[in-house]
């Protein structure tokens, strides 16, 4: 199974566009993190879907929301599961402000790992890879 | 009188790493065993349940189907399913259970047929190709290299060590537990060859924090069948029966990171709604161990203990050791028995149940236990009675 490590970190897995998840997947490319918004009732829906979870109103659309959020919880990640992967990194779960019940698995970058807490102040920040802009987070302090 | 449904037989094939043996003949042996155990023979199966159905596109998972079996086997079955959208692993028994209390079969096949080791060593026949693309539920995951379950059990996993205070010696208690266990278990001989020690496991090399390669089980290849029977054709079957006292089962949404308890805190109290028994008069508990931290949410979720308590209940171990007040995993768990996937939870509850396991039989002649499976948005139990 093992070969020599390539030169450079492996590709993010690449998300097959569909008419719900396109707006969160590209909206980096304007610095927008897209959460579907629903018109009638007020509520988000994450995973994004083309009728609102909570109410079931056809009446939604992607809303930017501010970007920032908590880290509700965390694993430092040791192993790597793709050739190359630089390991460890934080996988973490943030509970993104003014998005109450929506969280986002993500990556907390830019920080090493053992400076990223439970309850830490994040923003995102979007890696870019083709078409896709991955919302990553990072400490907002 | 309302039909009851009882586990008349229970067969596993050999359980290795990498076996040559093709994953339906497995699968053969294991139904042959099954049969020979309940005094049955192929004539008399009218059903066949699995979970989760053959997966095409990674036969490793689950190589064998029920159409498969149906097939081979020559059974003229009357109902069958196998699907993936199911709350887990033993919820393929609960619905067998329905079917003969329903009065639809009279006796069940249920089986669950993996083949992850033997399917690393033949990539392109049962691995999936290299995906370098995401769609549904794991688009919300892999592209933060959230890849495996383990990623997503650890966040649960971290939240009870912050929160709750759970260390990595409590935690270790499954997995020692497991091999202790295991080394009991002739068909874990492929899996567990030495016990596991507290020096070793606290040196263990991470997966994802707070699980260390011990917390997480291995692949292997093994098929495990348990047959499910009509209350009413019990004077058929020459083996002890043991009564599908009750069944329950969880999902909160196929979205790990959005729900907030996995499904075991709901799946948990809902088990004891349909029955007399409560958690004290449980004399065993074959807990779902793909990962170390599962059997605490069940101890939480099922009301053994409170909700942030379980790792408490497991410190040092006694408590869950065979001649504990709980036996925990008799057989070893998947962490010492191989990741069987679900089935083997039931495989042993009835074995214990009926004195038949030899030297790992707990003492104090068992009545009660429950198996479980899943872990995070998906949960299913089982309370089965030997009364
Ligand atoms: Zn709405």
């Amino acid at each position: 199974m093992s070969s020599a490590p390539p030169s450079s970190p492996p590709p993010r897995p690449v998300p097959k566009l569909d008419a719900e998840n396109r707006a969160f997947w590209t909206g980096g490319a304007e610095g927008h993190l897209n959460i579907v918004h629903c018109g009638d009732c007020g509520q988000y829906t994450h995973p994004p879907r083309i009728l609102c979870r909570h109410c079931q109103s056809e009446n939604v659309a992607p809303k930017a929301v501010a970007g920032t959020g908590v880290i509700d919880t965390m694993t430092v990640n040791h192993q790597p599961w793709a050739p190359g992967l630089e390991v460890p990194f934080v996988i973490a779960r943030v509970a993104l402000d003014g998005v109450p019940g929506v969280f986002l698995t993500t990556n907390i970058v830019n920080s090493p790992v053992d400076q990223v807490n439970f309850g830490d102040k994040v923003r995102v920040t979007f890696e870019q890879q083709g078409d896709i802009f991955y919302p990553l987070f990072e400490k907002a302090n | 009188m309302a039909r009851e449904a009882y586990i008349t037989g229970v067969g596993q094939s050999e359980v290795g790493v990498r076996l040559p043996r093709h994953p339906l003949l497995l699968t053969v042996d294991a139904v042959n065993q099954a049969l020979a155990d309940a005094g049955l023979t192929l004539d008399q199966i009218d059903g066949v349940f699995s979970f989760p159905g053959k997966a095409q596109g990674y036969l490793a998972f689950s190589p064998v189907g029920t159409d498969d079996l149906i097939e081979v086997l020559g059974i003229k079955s009357k109902w069958q399913m196998g699907a993936m959208e199911q709350p887990a692993q033993l919820s393929a028994i609960g619905m067998a259970a329905w079917a003969v209390k329903e009065g639809i079969c009279r006796h069940v096949i249920c089986f669950r047929t993996v083949y992850e080791a033997g399917g690393m060593a033949n990539p392109a026949e049962y691995m999936p190709l290299q995906q370098k693309t995401t769609s549904g539920s794991s688009q919300w995951t892999s592209p933060f290299w959230a890849t495996s379950a383990a990623c997503w059990v650890a966040q649960y996993a971290a939240r009870h060590v912050h929160k709750y205070g759970m260390t990595r010696e409590q935690l270790a208690q499954i997995a020692i537990n497991g091999s202790k266990n295991a080394l009991l278990n002739p068909n874990a001989r492929a899996i567990t060859k030495e016990e596991l020690t507290l020096d070793k496991y606290m040196s263990a090399r991470m997966i994802s924090t707070p699980l260390c390669l011990y917390d997480c089980d291995r692949f292997s290849d093994a098929s495990t069948v348990i047959i499910v029977s009509a209350g009413d054709a019990l004077d058929e079957i020459k083996a002890t029966p043991v009564r599908i006292a009750a069944t329950s089962g969880s999902v909160d949404r196929y979205s790990w990171d959005q729900v907030e308890w996995s499904a075991a805190y709901d799946a948990g109290p809902d088990l004891w709604k349909n029955t007399d028994y409560r958690p004290k008069d449980v004399d065993t508990v074959q807990f779902y161990d793909g990962f170390a931290f599962l059997p605490i949410t069940w101890l939480e979720g099922l009301g053994f203990v409170e909700k942030g308590e379980g790792h408490k209940f497991i410190e040092g171990g006694t408590r869950i050791a065979r001649d504990g007040e709980l036996p925990l995993n008799t057989a070893g768990g998947q962490l010492g028995a191989g990741r069987l996937h679900g089935f083997g939870f039931a495989h042993e509850a009835v074995t214990q149940l009926r004195g038949a396991a030899g030297e790992r039989q707990i003492p104090g002649d068992p009545k009660v236990a429950v198996a479980t499976s899943g872990g995070g948005p998906m949960a299913a139990a089982l309370l089965l009675a030997r009364d």
